[in-house]
C-alpha cells in the first residue's frame, strides 16, 4: 500500500482550521471561538473530488513558526518535518481569517516561503461581509502566487472548490517542493502582507460593530465582573431548576427496572448483582445526566460565543496577583467540565512555571464528575426552598462550592508561586475574537457528544468499579445468625474499617471510607458506592428499599458529616486519569505525586475544619 | 504619550516601542499581533477592579489584550498629522 499524500492545515489561532478540518473529513474536533482550542495534532481522511484519499492533519494555531508555547511547537515541528517519526507534509492548506487579513497574511507569507505546494483558504468571508468588507480572492491569489479559495467552513461553503484545487495541486505525481525562499526580515514581510491585504479589499463600508458595543458592558471593570458572576450564578441555579423533571423521569425508570428484576428473579446473587450493583449503583450516577448536560450547555455557550477571552480579561487582575497569566483562566474554566482537557489546554501557556502552576491547580476547579457527589449531598441535606424570590438555596450552595474551589485554587497558586514554582509572573497577551452567535446545531452536537461520553463512562469505568465494590461488599458472607452485618463482615467493609481510623477524626463514617477508594477511579463512583452499600444493607427490608439514596443519607449522617464530605470533595485527590495526564504533561512522576499529596492534605484539613466547626456550632 | 494614558476610543498611531522593556518572547508576540512603529492603535477598554487591570486595544483590525506594564512600553501620538 502506498502512503497517502499528507496535507496540513496551518494558520493563525481561531482562523477556523478545525472547522474546516471537520467539514472536510467529517470529524468532530472541538471548535471554540477563542485562540488555543486545538492543542495537539489530529489526523483525518479526506476524499478528493476524484475519490483519491488524502491524509489531512489539523494543527494548533500559531502566529509564526517561531513557537512560544508547547502547542505552537507541535505546529512548527510538523510543518518543518521535524516531528519525530513523521514526514513533512506534501502540501499545506493555509487558513486565513478574511476579516483580519493584514495579520494572517504575514504568517501566510512566512509559510509560503517554505516552498511547499500551498493553497490558501480565505475563511470567514461571512464575518468579513458582516464587517462591511468585500475582498477579491483573485487579486490575493495573484499577489501571493498560490491558489486562494473563499470558504465559510461552518457553512461548508467553498469546500468542493478547495477539494478540486487540492487534487490539482497533488496531481498524479507527488508534488515537488520548491526550494525555500531565503528568510526575510520580519518587518519587510509584515509590510508586504499589509500591502497585499489593502490591494485585495474591493470595498469597505463602515458598519456597526457588535463586538465593541457588547464589550463596553462585558469588559467594564465593575459591570463586566458582575455579569461574569451573574452568569456563573444563573448556571448553577439552572442546574437545579431545569433538571427536576428529567431526573424524576430517570429515577422512575430505574425504580421500575429494579422492581421488575425483583419480581422476576429469585433472591440470590444474580438478583443482588442486578439490583444493588447495576440498577441502584450505576443508576444512581446516570440520574445526574440532565444536570451535567445543563452545566455543559453553559460551558459550550461560553466557548462558542467568544466570552472565554473576556472572562480571562476580567480575571487577569486577580490572576496577576497570584502570579499567573490571565490566559490560565481559560484552561481553569474548561476544567469545570473535566480537568483533563483543562490540563491539556495549559499547553497554550508559554512560561513553563506558569504552566506547571496552572496544571497543579486545575483539579481544584470542580469538574463535572463531582457534580453528582455535590448534588446527592445537597439534595439530601439542603432544603429545596428559595432564599430570595427565584433564587433556590440548593443552587446557591452549589455556586458557593464552585466558588470555594476557585478561591482555593487562587490561594494555592499564590503559595506555589512563592515556593515550588517561584519565578517571574507570566504576562497576558491575547487576541480577542469577535463575538459570534453559537449555531444551535453545534451546541446540540456538543451536548450529544457529552451525553455519549458520560453514558460510556457509566457503562465502563463506573460500572466496573461499582461491580468490583459490590463483589467486595458481598463476600465473604457472615455466618448464619451472626450479629455482624453483611457490609461489616465483607472484605470491603473490613478495609473501610481500617481506613476509618484515619478518617473518623474528620467526621467520616464507615460508608464514606468505603466510597472514597473506588472514587479514585471516577469520582461519580462515590455516589454509586454509597448507593450499593445502602442497597445491600437494606437487604429485603421493603420500607428501606423504598427510600431514596438522599433520604437514607439524611437518616444516617449527621449534618456536620455531610458538610465535611462536601468540603473533602472540593479538594479531593483527583481521579486516576487526571494523575496520568499530569504525568504525561509534566514528563515524570514528581509533579503528579506532589499534586496528589497536597490535595490530600488540603482535603483532610478542610473536611476536618468543617466538621469541627459545624459540630461546635451545634449543627 | 503612553498607550496606558491614551483616552479610550481615540484613534492614535504608535510612535515608539521600548523593546527593551519587554522580554524577547513578549516582544515577538506583540510584533506578531501587528504592533509596530506606525501601526494604528485605539484603546478600547481598561480592565481591573483589583488595581491596574489589563488594557484591550485595537491594533489594525485586531483587538488584543495586554497588561499595563506592556502597554506602558508603547508610546503613541494623536492628532491630525499623527498618521505616518
Ligand atoms: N462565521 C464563521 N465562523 C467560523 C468560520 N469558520 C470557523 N468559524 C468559527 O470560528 C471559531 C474558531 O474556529 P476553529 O475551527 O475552532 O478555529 P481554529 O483555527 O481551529 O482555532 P485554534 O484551534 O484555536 O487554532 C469557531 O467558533 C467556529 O465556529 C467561518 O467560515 N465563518
Ligand atoms: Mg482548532
Amino acid at each position: 500500500m502506498s502512503v497517502l499524500p499528507l496535507v496540513a492545515l496551518v494558520g493563525n489561532p481561531n482562523a477556523g482550521k478545525s472547522a474546516l478540518f471537520n467539514a472536510l473529513t467529517g470529524a468532530r474536533q472541538k471548535l471554540g471561538n477563542y485562540p488555543g482550542v486545538t492543542v495537539e495534532r489530529k489526523a483525518g481522511r479526506l476524499a478528493l473530488a476524484d475519490g483519491r484519499p488524502v491524509e489531512l492533519v489539523d494543527l494548533p494555531g500559531t502566529y509564526s513558526l517561531n513557537a512560544a508555547s508547547p502547542d505552537e511547537q507541535v505546529t512548527r515541528d510538523v510543518v518543518m518535518g521535524r516531528q519525530a517519526g513523521e514526514r513533512q507534509p506534501d502540501a499545506l492548506v493555509i487558513v486565513v481569517d478574511a476579516s483580519n487579513l493584514d495579520n494572517h497574511l504575514r504568517f501566510a507569507l512566512e509559510l509560503i516561503a517554505l516552498g511547499l505546494p500551498t493553497i490558501v483558504a480565505l475563511n470567514m468571508v461571512d464575518l468579513a461581509t458582516r464587517d462591511g468588507l468585500e475582498l477579491d480572492a483573485a487579486v490575493l491569489s495573484r499577489e501571493l502566487g498560490v491558489p486562494v479559495i473563499a470558504t465559510v467552513a461552518v457553512r461548508k461553503r467553498g469546500l468542493d472548490h478547495l477539494r478540486e484545487e487540492l487534487g490539482g495541486l497533488l496531481g498524479s505525481v507527488a508534488p515537488e517542493a520548491k526550494a525555500p525562499l531565503p528568510e526575510r526580515d520580519f518587518d519587510a514581510v509584515r509590510d508586504e502582507a499589509r500591502r497585499i491585504a489593502r490591494a485585495a479589499i474591493v470595498r469597505e463600508t463602515p458598519s456597526r460593530r457588535l463586538t465593541a458595543a457588547v464589550d463596553r458592558v462585558a469588559l467594564h471593570p465593575l459591570f463586566g465582573l458582575l455579569l461574569l458572576l451573574g452568569l456563573l450564578f444563573v448556571m448553577f441555579q439552572a442546574v437545579y431548576a431545569w433538571s427536576e423533571a428529567p431526573i424524576a423521569m430517570i429515577e422512575g425508570l430505574a425504580e421500575a427496572a429494579a422492581n421488575s428484576v425483583r419480581d422476576a428473579l429469585p433472591d440470590g446473587m444474580l438478583r443482588s448483582f442486578l439490583v444493588d450493583g447495576v440498577i441502584n449503583g450505576v443508576g444512581s450516577v446516570v440520574v445526574f445526566l440532565p444536570q451535567i448536560l445543563i452545566l455543559f450547555f453553559f460551558i459550550l455557550m461560553l466557548e462558542a460565543t467568544g466570552y472565554m477571552v473576556r472572562a480571562a480579561f476580567l480575571m487577569d487582575g486577580l490572576m496577576a496577583r497570584v502570579g499567573l497569566s490571565g490566559r490560565a483562566f481559560i484552561p481553569l474554566l474548561s476544567s469545570f467540565a473535566c480537568a483533563i482537557p483543562g490540563i491539556m489546554a495549559t499547553r497554550t501557556i508559554a512560561d513553563p512555571k506558569d504552566r506547571l502552576t496552572t496544571i497543579l491547580i486545575a483539579p481544584l476547579m470542580t469538574c463535572s464528575a463531582r457534580l453528582p457527589v455535590y448534588a446527592v449531598i445537597i439534595g439530601a441535606f439542603i432544603p429545596a426552598r428559595d432564599v430570595l424570590p427565584g433564587v433556590g438555596l440548593q443552587g446557591f450552595v452549589l455556586f458557593c462550592l464552585y466558588i470555594s474551589g476557585i478561591i482555593g485554587a487562587m490561594l494555592v497558586a499564590l503559595i506555589l508561586r512563592m515556593t515550588v514554582t517561584k519565578g517571574a509572573s507570566g504576562g497576558f497577551l491575547m487576541e480577542m475574537p469577535k463575538y459570534q452567535w453559537p449555531r444551535p446545531q453545534d451546541i446540540v452536537l456538543g451536548l450529544w457528544q457529552r451525553a455519549v461520553i458520560f453514558l460510556k463512562r457509566a457503562g465502563t469505568i463506573i460500572f466496573t468499579s461499582t461491580v468490583i465494590l459490590w463483589l467486595l461488599l458481598s463476600y465473604p458472607k457472615p455466618p448464619e445468625g451472626s450479629a455482624v452485618s453483611q457490609v461489616d463482615y465483607s472484605i470491603a467493609g473490613r478495609i473501610a474499617g481500617g481506613l476509618n481510623v484515619i478518617l473518623e477524626p474528620i467526621g467520616f463514617n464507615r460508608d464514606i471510607s468505603l466510597a472514597l477508594i473506588p472514587a479514585m477511579a471516577a469520582r461519580e463512583v462515590a455516589v454509586s458506592a454509597l448507593a450499593t452499600v445502602y442497597s445491600i444493607d437494606a437487604g429485603d427490608d421493603e420500607a428501606l428499599l423504598e427510600r431514596s439514596l438522599g433520604d437514607r443519607l439524611k437518616d444516617q449522617w449527621p449534618l456536620p458529616t455531610a458538610l465535611a464530605f462536601l468540603a473533602w470533595f472540593i479538594f479531593a485527590p483527583q481521579c486516576i486519569s487526571t494523575i496520568a495526564v499530569t504525568r504525561r504533561e509534566t514528563n515524570g512522576w514528581k509533579w503528579p505525586l506532589f499534586m496528589v499529596g497536597y490535595l490530600f492534605v488540603l482535603a483532610y484539613v478542610a473536611a476536618g475544619l468543617t466538621y469541627w466547626t459545624a459540630t461546635a456550632a451545634g449543627l | 504619550m503612553r498607550l496606558t494614558e491614551l483616552p479610550l476610543r481615540q484613534p492614535a498611531y504608535v510612535d515608539l516601542i521600548d523593546w527593551s522593556a519587554l522580554s524577547a518572547s513578549e516582544g515577538q508576540r506583540l510584533r506578531e499581533f501587528g504592533l509596530c512603529e506606525g501601526a494604528s492603535v485605539e484603546a478600547l477598554h481598561h480592565g481591573g477592579l483589583w488595581g491596574k487591570g489589563p488594557i484591550a486595544c485595537k491594533v489594525g483590525r485586531m483587538t488584543i489584550a495586554m497588561r499595563r506594564n506592556h502597554a506602558a512600553a508603547v508610546t503613541v501620538r494623536t492628532g491630525p498629522d499623527a498618521a505616518p
